[in-house]
């Protein structure tokens, strides 16, 4: 794969192809949407499977209530808005309703990081990971490209208890394909290496790429994991790769606290302590600008990465 | 066999005394306004089987207002579901009668509820799940009129409004008091019928201690179609124990030794309000 030359094409698309596929065989998926489904692409079930559409309007509370109803009464439901609105508005509904009773509500949460760009900082879910993440029975993916989120999609329709699945608006390089194996809970080494293990989720799977190339014209060996389940974490992945790396550097478009950062960290902290260093918006709200500069200018980017790993070999000694 | 439901409400008054006040805690005031209610919908409304507490044809009951788990914990214990024997264990560690009802450890609950204002929307999604599977169930909600305060609840009138569930009969235990005192004084809700009315739902005034009026009003509500029903109940906070009636203070607090005895001797004495 020429990583200059690779396919863009945004994750919400994969989303919506998971949604279609699904409800092409399965009469129990349903897809529930707060008038944002021309973003969330939803709307493509809108139109090619009209029986399996709600549109709850704009009441992301109702929407998660309605969604554990639908649950409860044996249907599974893809609940679907702006990851910012759907972690945060409605977090009460998504913690007591959904995680305490145990429902089976995949949660699709779209425009995920800073890269939904020109709207600005109320429309970035940059917490959202972190808020599913703390929940009891939630699992928490974070996939790489569309086809990985496609894939996601399907895996999350058969997965137990609750899911939050989030993704990004802009066209990022596709990096896997059909062939490319997925499964939830399972990391996915993407590139080995032996200097520093690099744990990245979304779009910084391809930008960990990019900087092993560069690092690796400096003679330094990044290996590249997606992580994309960041919840059930892959744990025995995480800790073979530290070990035989013995440097860490994480990657995610989401605030340093409480994401991947800190699920790595958590498990590297009881098993086997070592420098870790993180690529990760540093405790601050985003802006309006277009993406790339964006995730240049909050650090987000292959240039972030590769000064991390840098600082990173350097406490390594 | 038809129920005596006087005397049921009698014994779940009774339940709900002695058991908050063994556990020291808990709610009797909301609880005691809604025995009518509940007695009504598990003993002569609902289709239900307590041998088959997961049939997916039964009818479902969401406690939107959770704190008034005394109430249905015992209407649940009574109606056969779980042995009475564990009613005073409320509130214990290890008891299955949680705090606020928890799905999970207690057969006969169809939601764990607690946190105000999220029953609504999950009875339109009951709802909604009856229409794809041509289940024919209906869906009961419990509300408190404090409760009506969180946004929510108008989401989820709209919601139901929006895509015709008449099997979803909500039921607002509108007992003119909440926490902090009289719901008037704290955050007015009314004129309540008016309001969802104008969300277009039909609406039912009643007396939510007389289960003639509530057997009346359920039948009412079980044969209107196209839109969702709401009673609005008019209850009396603390209902048949006169210390307790209408009293805010009595919201959130369990009797004392000597408050028990007399209560409890107040509904010996008392009887039945049946209307």
């Amino acid at each position: 794969m020429k990583l200059e030359q690779v396919n863009q094409v945004p994750q919400r698309d994969g989303y919506g192809q998971g949604l279609l596929e699904l409800c092409k065989t399965r009469q129990d998926v349903v897809v529930l949407d707060a008038d944002v489904s021309a973003s969330t692409r939803t709307n493509w079930v809108h139109d090619q499977y009209p029986d399996h559409f709600y549109n709850l309007g704009i009441s992301e509370q109702d929407l998660v209530g309605t969604a554990a109803g639908l649950a409860l009464g044996g249907q599974v439901p893809f609940v679907s808005t702006y990851g910012v609105f759907l972690s945060g508005r409605a977090f009460d509904q998504i913690r007591t309703t959904v995680c305490y009773n145990d429902l089976h509500v995949i949660f699709g949460g779209a425009h995920a990081g800073i890269s939904v760009g020109p709207d600005g900082a109320t429309h970035q879910a940059l917490e959202d990971m972190a808020l599913a993440r703390v929940l009891p029975r939630m699992t928490v993916v974070a996939p790489c490209d569309s086809e990985e989120t496609r894939k996601a999609v399907l895996a999350a329709a058969d997965w137990p208890g609750p899911v939050y699945l989030r993704f990004g608006r802009e066209a990022v390089p596709v990096i896997t394909d059909a062939a490319t194996p997925f499964t939830l809970g399972k990391a996915r080494l993407v590139r080995e290496g032996a200097d520093c293990a690099l744990f990245a989720c979304g779009a910084l799977v391809y930008e960990g790429l990019l900087a092993a190339e560069e690092l690796a014209a400096r003679g330094i060996s990044l290996q590249v994991t997606d992580l994309h389940t960041i919840k059930p974490l892959d744990k025995d992945a995480v800790i073979e790769a530290a070990r035989r790396c013995g440097a860490v550097v994480t990657a995610e478009e989401h605030q340093l606290a409480g994401g991947l950062f800190g699920a790595v960290s958590e498990v590297l902290a009881r098993t086997c302590p070592m420098p870790v260093e993180a690529v990760a918006v540093q405790d601050t709200f985003g802006e309006s600008g277009p993406p790339a500069a964006l995730m240049a200018k909050y650090g987000l980017d292959h240039a972030a990465i590769v000064q991390a790993v840098l600082a990173c070999l350097a406490r390594k000694g | 066999m038809p129920y005596d439901l006087p005397a049921l409400c009698r014994q779940v008054r009774r339940d709900i005394l002695t058991m908050t006040h063994a556990a020291g805690s808990g709610h009797p005031g909301g609880s005691l306004s809604a025995v009518e209610i509940l007695v009504t919908l598990y003993f002569d409304q609902m289709r239900l089987d307590p041998a088959r507490p997961e049939d997916p044809d039964r009818d479902r009951f969401l406690l939107s207002k959770g704190h008034a788990a005394p109430a249905l914990y015992s209407v649940l214990a009574r109606r056969g579901y779980f042995d009475p024997a564990l009613l005073p264990t409320l509130r214990q560690l290890g008891s299955p009668l949680q705090g606020h009802p928890h799905r999970e450890k207690l057969p006969g609950l169809d939601c764990s509820s607690g946190s105000l204002g999220q029953g609504l929307s999950i009875a339109n999604g009951l709802a909604l799940a009856a229409r794809r599977t041509g289940r024919r169930y209906r869906t009961y909600c419990l509300l408190g009129d404090g409760e009506v305060q969180e946004g929510q609840i108008w989401e989820a009138a709209m919601t139901a409004a929006h895509f015709a569930l008449d099997n979803v009969c909500a039921i607002v235990d509108d007992n003119g008091v909440q926490l902090d005192g009289p719901t008037r004084d704290i955050m007015g809700v009314e004129p309540l019928g008016a309001k969802f009315s104008a969300f277009g739902w039909a609406v039912l005034e009643v007396d939510g201690h007389s289960l003639s009026a509530l057997q009346d009003a359920f039948r009412t509500a079980g044969a209107t179609r196209g839109r969702p029903t709401v009673l609005l109940a008019h209850t009396v906070k603390g209902k048949g124990v006169s210390f307790m009636e209408g009293q805010a203070g009595w919201h959130g607090k369990a009797p004392n030794d000597a408050e028990l005895a007399a209560a409890l001797a107040e509904l010996e004495k008392g009887g039945s309000h049946e209307a």
